[in-house]
């Protein structure tokens, strides 16, 4: 039996793509590359206004309603030069879409040299997205990968010339699609056909450098530091809380309700963070080098999004990584103090 | 069967990486061996159990201790 690989984003063209090989009886395995910037439920779900929405991994969910195993790699790491040196550049906001793709193929294309696997399939359709989902892009990703022609795309692969698996009749080519453009019409179709009643439809895509406030405060980050180098845990904390850089030299982020508190505490032992001893408040990390007046500044700022935002005094906490605290008393600033080019 | 209980601390990690790293972690281990996660993403409630069935692990169990879920995993045969 000859063996696939199929990168599974967790969305509705990957479990088609899948599926349409599945049924060719070739046994297909699934891979999805954890990037750091992911849009996941869980993700969104630190805010405890979310918490009534279902948390589920998509990409486990959709390998489960396929039978099939799933691989998760971490690729954080690896995935860094992708995003600050993208070869085929940015798309509208931070996303190096070309770059990812040929990037996450070359991955699979390396994980079925290991597995002794025989091809990639991917949910790919030409035309879908303007960056790299288009014909004149689509041998790009082939070629840059080193998987040439590995790389099945079975919902358009009508519309490109054979691969491998098509030319030695591992799969039938009459059963792949010529799907193309952005209609979803021809996916319904098949949903319908396959009787698919769920599936994820991640609004904005899959991936957080698609979003433009994301992408600002990414720019945000790299521009106060001088440098695009950063971790995980700081592309982590750009998706929570709101975030205010008063200067170059530091910035507050400030948990908006209960679920960020929560998530926020873990990296108390990393961050000097402020909190609200007087009235019901934020707690607050500072990311930077702050001086002893900039924190005074800091903690005003932070009362403001505390209940004692009226009030003519509020007591401060501020704690260093190594716990180290000391007590402030001071007015909070009005919203008119706080400028709008300091809100990220 | 050689059933030695292991432990892994995955606490404030955000899904995936809970998994990933229970995937990794059980990857080293033996058939029967026990893996006890702690974590504190409420997502794991779906995705550990989602992960081993598709992977055909076993778990055993899920506990809950204030905001950390505790997964015990049961490594089958792969």
């Amino acid at each position: 039996m000859y063996k696939a690989v199929s990168l599974i984003s967790g969305g509705l063209d990957s479990l088609l793509a899948t599926k349409l090989i599945i049924d060719q009886g070739i046994h297909v395995e699934g891979i999805n590359f954890y990037t750091g910037f992911c849009v996941e439920g869980h993700t969104h779900a630190i805010r405890k206004k979310d918490k009534k929405k279902e948390k589920r991994n998509n990409a486990l969910w959709v390998a489960e309603e396929l039978g099939i195993k799933l691989h998760i790699i971490n690729v954080i790491d690896e995935y860094k030069d992708v995003v600050i040196n993208p070869k085929h550049g940015y798309g509208q906001h931070m996303n190096p879409c070309l770059d990812c793709k040929g990037f996450m193929v070359k991955k699979a294309y390396e994980w079925i040299l290991e597995n002794e696997f025989d091809f990639i399939i991917t949910g790919e359709v030409i035309g879908q997205r303007p960056m790299s989902q288009r014909k004149e892009t689509m041998p790009i990703i082939a070629e840059e990968s080193g998987a040439g022609d590995r790389l099945l795309r079975p919902l358009c692969a009508k519309n490109l010339p054979p691969t491998l698996p098509e030319l030695e009749g591992w799969v039938n080519r009459d059963e792949l699609k010529d799907f193309s453009g952005r209609s979803r019409k021809p996916q319904m179709a098949l949903v319908n056909f396959y009787n698919i009643k769920d599936y994820a439809q991640p609004a904005g895509g899959c991936c957080f450098l698609t979003d433009k406030k994301y992408s600002a405060k990414l720019k945000d980050m790299w521009q106060a530091r001088g440098s695009r180098e950063y971790e995980l845990d700081d592309i982590m904390l750009l998706k929570v809380g709101r975030h205010i850089r008063p200067s170059e030299n530091y910035k507050l982020i400030i948990a908006r309700e209960e679920g960020e508190v929560n998530y926020l505490e873990g990296y108390k032992k990393q961050f000097t963070h402020l909190r609200i001893l007087s009235h019901h408040g934020p707690l607050t990390l500072i990311d930077g080098d702050p001086s002893e007046q900039d924190l005074v500044l800091a903690a005003q700022i932070a009362a403001r999004y505390s209940q004692g935002r009226q009030a003519e005094q509020v007591e401060v906490e501020i704690k260093t990584p190594e716990f180290e605290a000391k007590k402030l008393t001071i007015k909070p600033l009005s919203a008119e103090q706080i400028p709008e080019k300091w809100h990220v | 069967m050689n059933e030695n209980l292991y432990q892994l601390d995955a606490c404030n990690l955000l899904c995936p990486m809970p998994v990933i790293e229970t995937q990794n972690r059980v990857k080293e281990l033996n058939v029967g061996d026990m893996l006890k996660v702690t974590c504190t993403d409420p997502g794991v409630k779906n995705d550990i159990p989602a992960w081993c069935r598709i992977n055909g692990h076993e778990i055993i169990s899920i506990e809950e201790d204030g905001r950390k879920i505790i997964i015990t995993v049961q490594v089958g045969a792969d």
